[in-house]
């Protein structure tokens, strides 16, 4: 028999962590992948109160078990917009009302819509463990498709985004074949702070084009202090950054052209 | 224990914790409303309320609805009750295996608001997949479920749109072939061959069979009868259990069958397993010294159609304009949203199998000659179907399940899950299409080359049928004096391809009309004035020498003129915004072959009028517009009529749903047998031709005039069926076969279509818009037209998903996340023009529909394709890459 657990305290959750029980957040990633129930230990977070919701008291924290839906329906500043664009496209609405922030970062796909506005969020990772706790940055922590830098044991319990990264505006778009359920051919997100006329900072990130997701930060250099009627995405800085692949999707190639294109489109947009 | 709110009672259950909450719901506390499509979050079927929100039960671990209040389609709530009316009363519900999610989607969509926009609708409902309405009828019942209902149409028979008479139990959740759980039924699973050619061999069976759990482990020496199936007699060739080697992935190599209760685990089954080359591709399996994977098969061609009238190639090199090209397509899962499923059980000495299905006497005769059963010892009682598209038309579980049964004598049960079901049914037949269209300096046709490479996969299934088929229309619907075409179904280790939605014609139509446009291009002439130039008409002989009446070619192109004016105007106007179009004809029922319906209608002594209706209601109505039919010849309101089946023990045979044959053919034996009773009837009461038959509560009471008289049905003896009086007929086309040269009368009544369609393309990402869909498609006439909106909203549908995105690649898009189908949003408003050019020889005219309305989409949306950007795109899907790979290549020409 196998046990499970779903506790209201973190202290009670990291301990079982520490004993190998495997971790459930909404489940949404989890039980495709599984049988009639899932095998071993499992720890359900979606009970404990420091995974849930929004703190404003130092930039902004989000909770870890936030649903998709909980993101998308709050009241969040401009520069967020592009992460409740991405919230309504992940999956249907009832993935949306399961699905979880930290959970689509843990499954650490190269095609998780939350990642790239994230990415482009400066945002850092907050992992407990009875070892304590760890901050770690998201772009660090993106290892490699389905890998990200967490050790066995330890909780992700909540995303923290700084204040520098809370001002500005912000876009989202994915790119894929039909119109929702859509697993992206790219994605690209982009927050921007404009003043009086001209881009003073960049913050950018493309998905599905790499193994992780990735911010293009020469492309982001390029942009700071471009007037916004002059604005020049330079494809030279974002297709070397990027090593996208064929599938059945679509082919590398156009990959890379259709990543300058959303992000020529998302800055234009937000500098609209 | 784990103890919620359900549908506003409280309830406990004990279940394990991760245990999904739609296996909780169905298996647990046995409200099988809530249907699983996928078990992965994918196509929404399984959504409830949990706490007011719309979840997929599939991914919530049961424990978590601890003091939660879940609500499913079993839910008695006001709101539901006027979703349920409003699905009924637009037709938003066809085989009704996504309505609940829909449903349940839409509760939480409405609570908090009311009104909803249409994109409100979409955006609500985007998780639910539905293959069968393209969901356009869906969002206009959900907009308008808390409209004030005007008064509802009291018509009821040939003409009217009626809500579907199986309708009640779509909205409530009807009961498919996974639905029924006998007690102690044995659970079966396959092993199923991982790779797409191998040999195999068992280890010690024994031993895995003395498992706890495991009541027993059958293989291909347990097979009784002949282990061979398949829908053509003649080329049968599918092992129900394969005998080593397995010829493609997902082939049924062994089954086990568990007790009740126990976990269906299959790790360590004792099979190993040694791969061997496999030929992927028809080019491959054509390539000499290619293995052969049937030995009577030489160069592993299963079989070839040809048609061929006059001298093509002559008329060709005559004509003032000539056209070439080459299309090639994937292949395409049905992608129905109930997998396979079904029980089996004895009754006495019959074997008694309930499952889904399109054709039961088919699966009858296919399953006893496998388990080696007298045809009187094997019953076969469709459930309710969700969706079929041709895929269900083979047996799939049913000699498995028959199997288990015939051989332990326990009821046995088997879903297949959403992999399972996509790797080992059958497929659209990939097609690779090349020739050459010439025609005059005026621009009539004059001569067209086809030849036609056919992917048949491992066993036969309907390749001969599509290789049949398409030669005869590959002309599509216009006068061509001279053509060749060929067509060939090749063997390889890929999936078997089979029957869906058009046996071949969509590819086809696919190479035909987009080079029609060249055609008209190089003539000078408009696209559609092309096609209404050369339209068939009544009296031209087609392409197979058969003379056409009935002919409703030209009337739905024409239908289409003022659409098309206006759409080139606006597209002219915008850029990269394209209209095309393209036609379609199709015959109805089998090529050149019987394939007779047999309706009964029978009156009890009590004055009950009892319909026995045999064909299978897959979605497509034959359920109401069979009865609307009878009811129509009979002179009474359909209301009247009480309906049975199908089933074999009950119903006599009405053939296959497919074809697009039940309303024409099961129609007219219908209209037939209805007729008769009226007759027999009439003759009752000595009244004449005019009087009106009133079926009352105290029995059939016979209106001359002002004369009333109750027919003494009470007194007569009971007749061979058990009633008063009945009537039974049979109706088979009448056709002609084809010569060496496909030369014949292939069909009794052809349907004809043409649809236009608007779209954008972003010209830097490749990606289509579509904004409306036009489609004219004579019906001959309209037995009930809300139900052909249906059909033609659908088949749209499809032809969107096969243009646009769908291509199945075994092994790597097995599930509903990867192999993509159209979602709300992908499918624009539709226009159905019913053009109705009655054929004499259908019931009330009525002529085939539900596979012509898939026909021409694809082309048309790779006209407008062409006419937005000037891209050809000759590989479907046309995604994004292609279309913007094909844009590129066409400024270099």
């Amino acid at each position: 028999m196998t046990a499970f657990a779903r506790p209201a305290e973190l202290f009670e959750a990291v301990a079982l962590a520490a004993q190998g029980y495997r971790l459930l957040a909404g489940g949404t990633d989890v039980y495709p992948g599984t049988g009639r129930q899932i095998a071993g230990d499992v720890l359900d977070l979606t009970a404990l109160v420091e995974l849930r919701g929004f703190d404003t008291s130092n930039g902004l924290r989000i909770g870890a078990c936030t649903t998709w839906s909980e993101i998308a329906e709050a009241a969040l500043p401009q520069a967020l917009h592009g992460l409740q664009r991405a919230a309504l496209q992940v999956g249907g609405r009832q993935i949306q009302n399961a699905g979880t922030i930290g959970g689509n970062i843990c499954n650490a796909s190269p095609a998780a819509d939350g990642i790239p506005p994230l990415l482009a969020l400066d945002t850092e990772l907050e992992f407990a463990s009875v070892a304590g706790a760890r901050r770690i940055l998201l772009e660090q922590a993106l290892l490699g498709p389905r890998t990200l830098a967490k050790t066995p044991g330890e909780i992700l319990v909540a995303l923290h985004i700084p204040p520098s990264a809370l001002t500005g505006v912000s876009a989202f778009q994915k790119l894929g074949a039909r119109s929702h359920l859509v697993i992206s051919i790219v994605m690209a997100a982009v927050n921007l702070r404009i003043d009086a006329g001209t881009i003073q900072r960049a913050s950018i990130a493309v998905g599905s084009c790499a193994p992780t997701a990735r911010r293009l930060r020469e492309l982001e250099q390029s942009l700071i202090g471009m007037p916004l009627d002059r604005v020049r995405i330079d494809p030279e800085l974002v297709i070397p950054a990027l090593s996208p692949i064929d599938d059945i999707r679509a082919t590398a190639g156009y990959r890379k052209t259709a990543a300058v294109t959303l992000l020529r489109r998302l800055v234009a947009g937000c500098a609209a | 224990m784990i103890a919620f709110h359900l549908n506003g009672k409280p309830v406990t259950v004990d279940a394990a914790p991760t245990l999904r909450l739609s296996e909780v719901l169905r298996d647990h506390l046995g409200l099988k409303g809530t249907k699983v499509g996928c078990d992965a979050g994918d196509c929404g079927a399984c959504t409830v309320l949990v706490d007011g929100r719309a979840q997929c039960a599939c991914l919530v671990p049961s424990a978590r609805i601890a003091a939660c209040h879940v609500e499913t389609v079993e839910a008695e709530m006001p709101l539901l009750s006027r979703l349920r009316a409003s699905f009924l009363r637009h037709g938003a519900a066809q085989c009704g295996i996504c309505t609940p999610g829909m449903l349940m989607s839409a509760c939480d969509l409405l609570s908090g608001t009311p009104r909803p926009t249409a994109a409100e609708v979409e955006n609500a409902l985007g998780g639910v997949l539905c293959r069968c309405t393209g969901y356009r009828k869906i969002i206009t019942a959900v907009m308008e479920a808390n409209s004030a209902i005007s008064e509802p149409d009291t018509a009821s028979n040939v003409g009217a749109r009626l809500p579907r008479l199986d309708g009640a139990a779509k909205v409530a959740g009807d009961s498919f072939g996974a639905d029924l759980t006998l007690p102690g039924a044995l659970t079966v699973k396959a092993i199923r061959s991982p790779h797409p050619h191998a040999a195999f061999a068992f280890g010690d069976l024994s031993a895995f069979a003395a498992r706890p759990g495991i009541a027993a482990i059958f293989t291909a020496r347990d097979i009784p009868g002949r282990n061979a199936f398949g829908v053509i007699p003649a080329f049968a060739d599918q092992p129900a259990i394969a005998v080593s080697p397995a010829r493609f992935r997902g082939e049924c190599v062994a089954l086990v069958a568990f007790e009740p209760g126990a976990e269906p685990d299959l790790t360590g089954f004792p099979i190993s397993w040694t791969a061997l080359p496999a030929l992927l591709s028809p080019a491959e399996a054509e390539a000499a010294g290619a293995p052969l994977l049937h030995k009577n098969r030489p160069c592993n061609r299963l079989t070839q159609g040809r048609v061929v009238k006059g001298d093509a190639a002559e008329a060709i090199a005559r004509s003032a304009h000539v056209v070439s090209g080459a299309i090639t397509t994937s292949h395409v899962e049905h992608a129905y949203i109930e997998p396979e499923a079904g029980a089996a059980w004895m009754e006495g000495d019959t074997l008694v199998i309930r499952a889904c299905t399109q054709a039961p006497a088919m699966d009858r005769d296919d399953t006893a000659a496998v388990l080696g059963l007298h045809l009187a010892r094997l019953r076969i009682i469709p459930s309710a179907v969700g969706g079929g598209f041709g895929s269900k038309l083979d047996v799939s579980l049913q000699p498995l399940i028959g199997l288990v049964t015939l051989l332990t004598g326990r009821p046995s049960r088997m879903v297949y899950d959403r992999g399972e079901s996509m790797t080992s049914t059958t497929k659209r037949h990939p097609a690779e299409i090349s020739g050459q269209i010439g025609c005059d300096s005026n621009g009539r046709i004059t001569g067209l080359q086809f030849d036609g490479r056919f992917d048949t996969g491992a066993y036969s299934s309907w390749g001969p049928t599509v290789a049949n088929r398409v030669p005869v229309h590959a002309s599509g619907p216009y006068l061509t004096p001279a053509i060749t075409a060929n067509a060939r179904a090749v063997h390889t280790n890929g999936p078997v391809s089979g029957a869906f939605r058009g046996f071949g014609v969509p590819q086809a139509a696919v190479w035909q009309e987009t080079l029609y446009d060249d055609l008209a291009a190089k003539a000078g002439l408009d696209p559609l004035e092309f096609r209404i130039l050369n339209a068939l008409r009544d009296g031209d002989a087609s392409s197979t020498g058969q003379v056409l009446h009935a002919v409703g070619i030209g009337p739905c192109l024409e239908a289409l003129r003022p659409h098309w004016r206006r759409a080139l105007v606006e597209a002219s106007n915008t850029t990269f915004r394209g209209v095309g179009v393209a036609s379609c004809w199709y015959g109805c029922g089998n090529t050149a072959l019987p394939n007779p319906s047999t309706i009964r209608i029978g009156v009890t002594p009590s004055g009950q009028i009892v319909l026995h209706q045999g064909a299978t209601d897959i979605g497509q109505g034959s359920n109401t517009v069979i009865a609307q039919i009878a009811a129509e010849a009979l002179g009474v309101p359909v209301q009247a009529l009480h309906l049975i089946g199908p089933d074999t023990a009950l119903t006599p045979d009405a053939g296959k749903t497919s074809a697009s044959r039940q309303t024409f053919v099961t129609g007219r034996a219908a209209h037939a047998a209805a007729t008769a009773l009226r007759a027999a009837l009439l003759r009752l009461a000595n009244a004449g031709e005019d009087a009106s038959l009133l079926p009352t509560n105290a029995g059939v009471v016979i209106k001359t005039g002002s004369d009333t008289r109750k027919l003494p049905l009470d007194l007569l003896p009971l007749d061979a069926f058990g009633y008063a009086i009945s009537a039974e007929a049979t109706y088979d086309p009448p056709t002609l076969p084809l010569d060496e040269n496909g030369q014949g009368s292939p069909y009794a009544i052809y349907g004809y279509g043409a649809q236009m369609v608007e779209l954008s393309v972003d010209p830097e990402l490749g990606t289509v818009n579509l904004h409306k869909i036009t489609a004219a498609h004579d019906l001959g006439r309209a037995i009930n037209p809300m139900l052909a909106e249906g059909q033609i909203e659908g088949g749209i549908a499809q032809g969107i998903g096969m243009a646009l995105m769908e291509d199945y690649i075994s092994g790597r898009t097995d599930n509903l996340h990867d192999y993509l189908i159209p979602t709300f949003g992908d499918v624009p408003p539709i226009e159905s023009l019913l053009i109705e050019v009655p054929d004499p020889e259908g019931p009330y005219g009525a002529k085939g529909l539900g596979e012509h309305v898939l026909i021409p989409t694809a082309p048309a949306i790779l006209n407008a394709i062409r006419h937005a950007t000037g891209a050809r795109v000759t590989r479907l899907p046309a995604l994004p890459h292609r279309i913007l790979t094909a844009m590129k290549d066409a400024r270099h020409v």
